[in-house]
């Protein structure tokens, strides 16, 4: 029989997990839209308005399970993890209450202008909207990444009434952590939005379809998607020497490092042993890299797993197996991306290229999940590092209620995800309108 | 400013929250709920749909911003009552997801078939929240059986009791009314004329269910003994009271359905107000013994939180009504055949 403890975590992955399918898509393509658009009201020319319309489809689509799925989550720490509630509600409510009403407001109200608004309001004021849309969307990611950040260094704070409460809000939005968080998160999401046209643009190319609206859409994302796909890596590095300092333990957990040691050397390959404390497999030794790449020192001193106690021991293989698996796809993008925007004329003239971003599509979405799941099972056993475990966190409810609550997640949201893909698999595909229909609704609509 | 009137004032927007979220989403959770009894053929359902069309995301967001103000300023309270009401609040957030995918997905999908799912998912997830809200503040009305640590000693059934089921009907036909009087005043021909009729006989359902719903709060809740102690709260009353004469008014002489629709956005902020203030000073009222309720006082977040919020909320909350009065502007249009041609509607 499984616990409360367990079952909720789970319960909170599958739905943080699914909630972020559909975000980095949408915190990166408002932004690719909103060039577009811009584009289109200064040249005035009508294949930027098709090609912002089809991209605009395939971004509501996704829009739409991002927002149902953030609102199950935004309760979710009152019905499952009452006590973290309680005991950090004082800086953790405080910051989600301000997303709510700085960014998801100004989001909802203004998407929807720029869905229905095309005859109801200038040009100018519809091109303002999906900027704004953009902006909103990537400040409410800021909120919620400075809540998250304070989970994992909590800063701002003191111990008052048998809880955390507020003590300097400068401190909490300064957050360190937190900010190394929000800069390769932000920009692995718009990398992500990048691969997204670029794949699909790539397969219209492929079949000829559209060839001058497709080939401006590379023309906007190759170099965009090139840019931040260098911009992730040095942010991750960024934020690796951030996790060096602020949490050692999950940094020797992702490197599966068990001995504290000076000028650390790093493996290429390694096996954890976590039974035994050690690893089963140590190969091709570089010296002194892991002490470089956490603290850009050779000789630095890099703490082992060892060095902390058993109890708050971070799983290690998944960590560990993550860990590796993000930096090289970082890699494989930067690559990529590079060869998309050396070809950007022609990309029909590459079949290989075009197959390769075709069918890369997912790649990034994993890896920003694996990326999640770094930092999130490296944190443990805290829910708020070092003050709070995830044991001592969850709510007073019975496992039966919280096993029935996952089951109802896992089908729904499996349901939900199947008929999301299939229809942007089935518009994708479909293409922007073609320019004489366009045009012929438009008169229907009567352009007012 | 002094910790007593933080407090006083915090109260005060947790209660305006809600009603301005009731109020919002009322008319677009009634007119889908409406939607199988008056609306007859493909293109009128369409119209029911487009009528929320732009605003319904916008009005959600005020159910996330009464919890997330929750969380931020009574933090105990968003635990407790979120945990205690595990069941109905994780059946009221799947019937939003379900509706908010039947609008999106409804004209995505072309076949007859498909469209039928979607009006019967958009009808479950409109009439569900309508009615779980209901059966969970007449509950929070009249108490929950919580212990001195908050944990909850009930089940769902209990929820269900009389008083619950009644705040959960009358619920249910303020936001239908609400919901017809939104259509009266969107749709045009055939459609317009069936939600006038059925605004007509909601409104005596609801003037009947107000007399009712208060007779059964003087038996089952302490709350009108506590409002005794500040007989200003009664003015709520009264104001809601009006308003909903207002509604009779500019139905019946038909010449302005978009002030009938007001009376009845007044109608139901009034109305919360006066039952949410009544309850003050508690936020969770314990069944069990009062020394165990949930107050402003022994829930509340820190001073400083509670400072920096209120500024947040005097600076943001003014803002978001200014741009969505504004939207409501832009689209206050009815809702024309070539509209449901364009490719954007529903
Ligand atoms: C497309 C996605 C993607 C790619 C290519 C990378 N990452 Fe990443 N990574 C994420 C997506 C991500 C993420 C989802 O955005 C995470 C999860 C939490 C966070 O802050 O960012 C993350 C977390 C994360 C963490 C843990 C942070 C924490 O514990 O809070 C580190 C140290 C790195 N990354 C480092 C890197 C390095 C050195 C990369 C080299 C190229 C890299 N990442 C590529
Ligand atoms: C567990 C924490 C989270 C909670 C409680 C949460 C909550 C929500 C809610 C309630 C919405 C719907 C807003 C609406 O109705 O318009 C939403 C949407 C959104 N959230 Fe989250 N969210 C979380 C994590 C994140 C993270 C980590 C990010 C970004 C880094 C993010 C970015 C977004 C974006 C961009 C949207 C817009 C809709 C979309 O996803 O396409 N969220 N979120
Ligand atoms: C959106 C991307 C995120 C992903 C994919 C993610 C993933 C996860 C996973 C896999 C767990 C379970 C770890 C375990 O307990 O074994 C977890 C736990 C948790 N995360 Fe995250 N997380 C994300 C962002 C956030 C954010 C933004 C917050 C808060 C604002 C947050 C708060 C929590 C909480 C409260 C738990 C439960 C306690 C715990 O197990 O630590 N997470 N997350």
């Amino acid at each position: 029989m499984m616990d409360v403890v367990l079952l909720s975590r789970l319960q909170f992955a599958v739905a943080v997990f699914f909630h972020f399918i559909f975000v980095p898509l949408t915190l990166g393509i408002t932004v690719l839209l909103a060039i577009m658009e811009t584009a289109y009201v200064k040249t005035g020319d009508e294949m930027y308005k098709r090609m912002v319309k089809f991209w605009g489809k395939l971004f509501i689509i996704n829009f739409v399970l991002g927002i149902v799925t953030g609102i199950t989550l935004e309760f979710q720490f009152g019905t499952n993890w009452s006590k973290y509630s309680t005991f950090v509600g004082d800086i953790f409510g405080s910051l989600l209450a301000i997303e709510a009403t700085v960014a998801f407001f100004l989001e909802s109200t203004f998407v929807a202008v720029w869905i229905f608004g095309w005859e109801k309001v200038s040009q100018k004021v519809h091109c303002a909207a999906i900027w704004l849309v953009a902006f909103a969307s990537n400040i409410s990611a800021l909120w919620i990444i400075l809540a998250n950040g304070f989970m994992h260094n909590p800063v701002g704070y003191v111990m008052r009434n048998g809880r955390a409460e507020l003590e300097d809000f400068g401190a909490v939005l300064s957050n360190p952590y937190a900010w190394g968080q929000y800069f390769h998160t932000i920009s692995s999401s718009w990398m992500l939005a990048g691969f997204f046209v670029l794949g699909i643009s790539a397969w219209h190319l492929l079949r000829k379809n559209e060839v001058d609206l497709f080939k401006a859409s590379v023309k906007f994302a190759a170099p965009f998607t090139l840019v931040l796909a260098l911009l992730v890596a040095l942010f991750g590095h960024h934020q690796g020497n951030n996790v060096a300092v602020y949490q050692p333990a999950k940094l020797a957990a992702m490197e599966s490092h068990w001995e504290t040691a000076t000028n650390a050397p790093m493996f290429a390959l390694v096996w954890p042993d976590e039974e035994n404390d050690k690893n089963a497999v140590e190969a091709i030794k570089i010296p002194g890299l892991l002490s470089f790449l956490a603290f850009n020192d050779f000789n630095a001193e890099v703490k082992g797993l060892n060095a902390f106690p058993e109890e708050d021991h971070p799983p290690v293989l998944a960590t560990f197996l993550s860990f590796r698996f993000m930096v090289a796809m970082g890699g494989l993008f930067i690559l990529l991306a590079f060869f998309a925007w050396k070809k950007r004329e022609d990309l029909a003239s590459n079949p290989l290229l075009c197959k390769a971003l075709m069918y890369g599509i997912p790649l990034p979405y994993i890896t920003i999940m694996a990326g999640w799941l770094i930092a999130e099972l490296g944190r443990q056993p805290w829910i708020v590092y070092g003050l709070m475990r995830t044991s001592d966190a969850v709510s007073p409810v019975p496992a039966s209620s919280v096993a029935i609550s996952l089951l109802s997640f896992i089908v729904v949201y499996t349901a939900l995800g199947i008929l999301d893909i299939y229809l942007l698999i089935k518009y994708a595909r479909k293409g922007p309108q073609p320019a004489d229909q366009a045009e012929i609704t438009e008169e229907s609509e009567g352009v007012a | 400013m002094s910790l007593e009137f933080l407090l006083g004032v915090w109260f005060f927007l947790w209660a305006l929250l809600w009603a301005v979220y009731f109020m919002l989403d009322g008319f677009d959770l009634g007119a889908a709920t409406l939607m199988p009894f008056i609306a007859k053929n493909d293109d009128e359902k369409r119209t029911v749909y487009n009528s929320s069309g732009p605003f319904w995301d916008g009005n959600e967001v005020w159910l996330i911003t009464a919890g997330g103000v929750t969380f931020a300023a009574f933090p105990l309270a968003y635990s407790v009552m979120f945990s205690a009401l595990y069941a109905p609040l994780l059946l009221l957030l799947f019937a939003l997801i379900f509706r908010a995918v039947a609008f999106e997905f409804r004209s995505k999908i072309d076949t007859p078939n498909w469209r039928k799912l979607c009006d019967i998912v958009l009808f479950l997830g409109s009439f569900v929240p309508a009615l779980l809200l209901g059966v969970a503040f007449a509950n929070l009305f009249m108490g929950i059986p919580i212990d001195a640590d908050g944990v909850y000693h009930g089940n769902l059934l209990m929820l269900l009791n009389p008083y619950g089921l009644a705040g959960g009907v009358f619920f249910v036909c303020i936001f239908c009314m609400h919901g017809a009087l939104w259509l009266r005043f969107k749709a045009e021909g055939e459609l317009a004329e069936r939600a006038r009729k059925a605004a007509h006989i909601l409104w005596y359902l609801v003037l009947s269910l107000v007399i009712a719903f208060l007779a059964l709060t003087a038996h089952y809740t302490f709350i009108l003994d506590n409002i005794s102690k500040s007989p200003f709260i009664y003015s709520f009353l009264v104001l809601a009271v009006l308003a909903l004469l207002g509604v009779r008014f500019f139905m019946v002489n038909g010449k302005s359905p978009v002030s009938a629709w007001c009376c009845s956005a007044l109608f139901i902020v009034a109305l919360t107000l006066f039952a949410v203030l009544g309850m003050f000073p508690n936020i969770i009222i314990s069944s069990l013994d009062p020394a165990y309720s949930i107050t402003v006082f022994n829930g509340a977040s820190s001073h400083l939180t509670l400072t920096i919020m209120f500024i947040v909320v005097l600076l943001g909350v003014p803002l978001v009504i200014c741009y969505q009065a504004w939207v409501y502007w832009v689209f206050s249009h009815k809702v024309t055949a070539k509209e449901l041609a364009s490719d954007h509607a529903y």
